[in-house]
C-alpha cells in the first residue's frame, strides 16, 4: 500500500527524518508514537504526498511520489482517508455536504441513505445540517473520520484524532477504527497518547512505531 | 486545455457551493466589469467614427480638386472656357464642370445664411475636377493653367485635407489602444479580485485538495463565479454605454461637418461583443490566477 525506503525530510532546519524504512501491508494497523516535534505529522503527510522526501523514495500504491503529476496526486488522495490534527472543514457547508465533500469533488454521485447511515455509524445521524463551527471537539473528529471513509478508501491515516478528545470519545473513536481495520482497511494512527495505544491491544492487533532520534523503530514492551 | 474549459462551463451546482461567497470581490468585478464595458463603448464609438472620417476624408483627399477662377466680371466666362477646354485635355481627369451659382451659394450658406446675394459678390468661379485612376500631373497643370488663365488656381485639397485625414486616423489608433488598455485593466482589476479571493480562501483550496479534488476541478469553480460576473457587469455597462451614445444629438443637428460619434447600421451590434470578450478576459485572468495559486498548495 504505502511504503517508505531509506526515506529522509529536511524542513530547511535540519534533518527531521532520515532513513525511514517501512512498509503498510494491506490490512494492516500501525500506531505512529514519539514526543511532540518527533516527525509524526511530517511523516503522515509523507505518505498522502502532502510532502516529498528530501531523500529516498515513498511509494504509494505502486507509485513512486515523485513520479505523480497534480492531477495523479489528487485521484491518490481519493484512496486514502486522511483525519487531521486539526480538522479543517468548509465552514460556511453544513456537515453532511462536508462529509460528502470528496464524492463531490470526485463527481460520484451519492446516496442519501448511505450518507445518513454513515453519519448515524459515527453518532452524528442529527447533525447532518449543523454547520461545522457549531460542533463540539469530538464531533468534528468523528465527522472528518466519515469524510475519510466516505469514499471507502483502502489506507486510513489519523493524526493525533483523539487529540482534542475525553477519554470516553477517544475510546469511541478508536472502537470505529479498530472496526474499519477489521472490514480491511488499512489504518496508520500518529498518536502521542500511550495509554490509547495499550487500550487498543485488547481491540486489534497493532504494530506500535516510535520515531526517536529522526529514525523509526519498532516499539516493543516498553511501551 | 479543452477539457479545462468545458468543465469552466458546464453547470456543476455542487461544485459552484464548494466555494464560499467572496464578498467584496463580487461587486467589485461586477462593477469593473460594468465601467470598463461602459467605457469601451465609448472607445469603440469614437474609433468606428474616426475610422469613417479618415477613409472619407483620405478617398476625397485622393479623387478631387477644386480650381479656384478669379478674374473680372467680364472675363470670368472666357477663363472659365478655358479652363474648362484646357481640362478636358489633359490625361488623368475623368470629369470637370462648373459650380453653378445655386451650388456656390449652397456652399457658402453655413457662413453667410441662405440669403446670400450671390450676384453681387465678386466671387471666384468654382470647378470641381475628379481624377481619374491613373492620376494627373498636378505641377504641369499649374502650369498650363498659369499660360492660360492667369486668374486660375489649383486646389488639390492636400493642404488642409491630409492633416485631417492624418488626424483622424491617428484618433482612429488612439480608440483602439484605449480599448485594449481597457481590457487590460480589466483582466487586472479581475486578478486581483481573483487572488484576493483564492486568498481569503487559501483554506478551502487545501482542504479540497486533500479530499482529492484536482485543480481543473478548484479552479472552475473560481473561474465560473468571476467569469459570470464580468459578463453580467459588462453587458450593463455596455447597455448604458449604448444608451449614452444613442442620446446623443444626431449629427444634423449638432452641424455638418461632425461625422457623427456612434454606430451606424450592423455597427450596433459591435457594443454587443463586449460582455462576451470581458467574459474571456475573466475566464483567462481568474484561470491563470487560481493556478498560479494552486501551484503553491501541494
Amino acid at each position: 500500500m504505502i511504503a517508505f525506503d531509506n526515506v529522509a525530510y529536511n524542513y530547511g532546519g535540519g534533518e527531521l527524518l532520515s532513513e525511514v524504512t517501512l512498509r503498510l501491508a494491506p490490512g494492516s494497523f500501525h500506531f505512529l508514537t514519539g514526543p511532540s516535534g518527533a516527525g509524526k505529522t511530517t511523516l503522515l503527510k509523507l505518505a498522502y504526498a502532502e510532502l516529498l522526501p528530501t531523500a529516498g523514495h515513498v511509494t504509494i500504491f505502486d507509485s513512486d511520489v515523485r513520479s505523480l503529476g497534480r492531477n495523479d496526486v489528487a485521484m491518490t488522495r481519493r484512496r486514502i482517508g486522511v483525519v487531521h490534527q486539526d480538522v479543517q472543514f468548509l465552514d460556511h457547508l453544513p456537515l453532511a455536504a462536508n462529509v460528502s465533500l470528496p464524492l463531490t469533488v470526485s463527481g460520484r454521485t451519492q446516496n442519501p441513505r448511505d450518507l445518513t447511515d454513515l453519519l448515524q455509524w459515527v453518532g452524528l445521524g442529527k447533525l447532518a445540517d449543523a454547520l461545522p463551527p457549531s460542533l463540539s471537539g469530538g464531533e468534528r473528529q468523528r465527522a472528518a473520520l466519515a469524510r475519510a471513509i466516505i469514499m471507502g478508501p483502502d489506507v486510513i491515516l489519523a493524526d493525533e484524532p483523539t487529540g482534542n478528545l475525553d477519554w470516553e470519545m477517544s475510546l469511541r473513536l478508536l472502537t470505529l477504527l479498530a472496526e474499519l481495520n477489521r472490514m480491511g482497511k488499512t489504518i496508520l494512527v500518529a498518536t502521542h497518547d500511550l495509554n490509547l495505544i495499550r487500550q487498543a491491544k485488547s481491540l486489534v492487533a497493532a504494530r506500535v512505531l516510535r520515531i526517536r532520534n529522526r529514525r523509526i523503530q519498532l516499539a516493543g514492551a516498553d511501551l | 486545455m479543452i477539457g479545462s474549459l468545458a468543465l469552466m462551463f458546464s453547470p456543476d451546482r455542487q461544485a459552484d457551493r464548494v466555494v464560499p461567497p467572496t464578498g467584496h470581490t463580487a461587486w467589485l468585478t461586477t462593477f469593473t466589469s460594468a465601467a470598463m464595458a461602459f467605457l469601451a463603448v465609448f472607445a469603440l464609438a469614437l474609433s468606428l467614427a474616426s475610422g469613417r472620417l479618415a477613409t472619407r476624408w483620405a478617398d476625397a483627399l485622393a479623387n478631387t480638386a477644386t480650381i479656384r477662377i478669379s478674374a473680372p466680371p467680364e472675363q470670368m466666362q472666357q477663363q472659365t472656357d478655358a479652363v474648362l477646354a484646357l481640362l478636358s485635355t489633359t490625361p488623368g481627369i475623368a470629369t470637370s464642370r462648373a459650380m453653378t451659382d445655386a451650388e456656390q451659394q449652397v456652399l457658402l450658406a453655413p457662413w453667410f445664411g441662405p440669403d446670400l446675394p450671390v450676384d453681387a459678390l465678386p466671387l471666384p468661379r468654382l470647378i470641381e475636377v475628379t481624377e481619374g485612376p491613373e492620376g494627373y500631373d498636378g505641377e504641369g497643370l499649374r502650369q498650363r493653367l498659369a499660360a492660360e488663365a492667369p486668374g486660375a488656381v489649383l486646389d488639390d485639397h492636400t493642404r488642409w485635407r491630409r492633416p485631417l485625414a492624418t488626424a483622424a486616423s491617428r484618433l482612429n489608433l488612439l480608440g483602439w489602444l484605449s480599448i485594449l488598455l481597457i481590457g487590460a485593466t480589466m483582466a487586472a482589476m479581475i486578478t486581483l479580485a481573483a487572488n484576493a479571493a483564492l486568498a481569503a480562501n487559501a483554506q478551502v483550496i487545501r482542504v479540497l485538495r486533500l479530499v482529492g479534488a484536482q485543480d481543473d476541478y478548484i479552479a472552475a469553480a473560481f473561474v465560473r463565479r468571476f467569469t459570470l460576473r464580468a459578463i453580467v457587469g459588462a453587458a450593463a455597462g455596455a447597455v448604458a454605454g449604448m444608451l449614452g451614445i444613442l442620446l446623443l444629438p444626431p449629427v444634423d443637428e449638432a452641424g455638418g461637418f461632425l461625422t457623427g460619434l456612434g454606430f451606424q447600421g450592423a455597427g450596433w451590434l459591435l457594443p454587443l461583443l463586449l460582455p462576451l470578450v470581458a467574459g474571456l478576459v475573466a475566464l483567462f485572468a481568474t484561470r491563470a490566477a487560481a493556478f498560479r495559486k494552486l501551484r503553491e498548495v501541494q
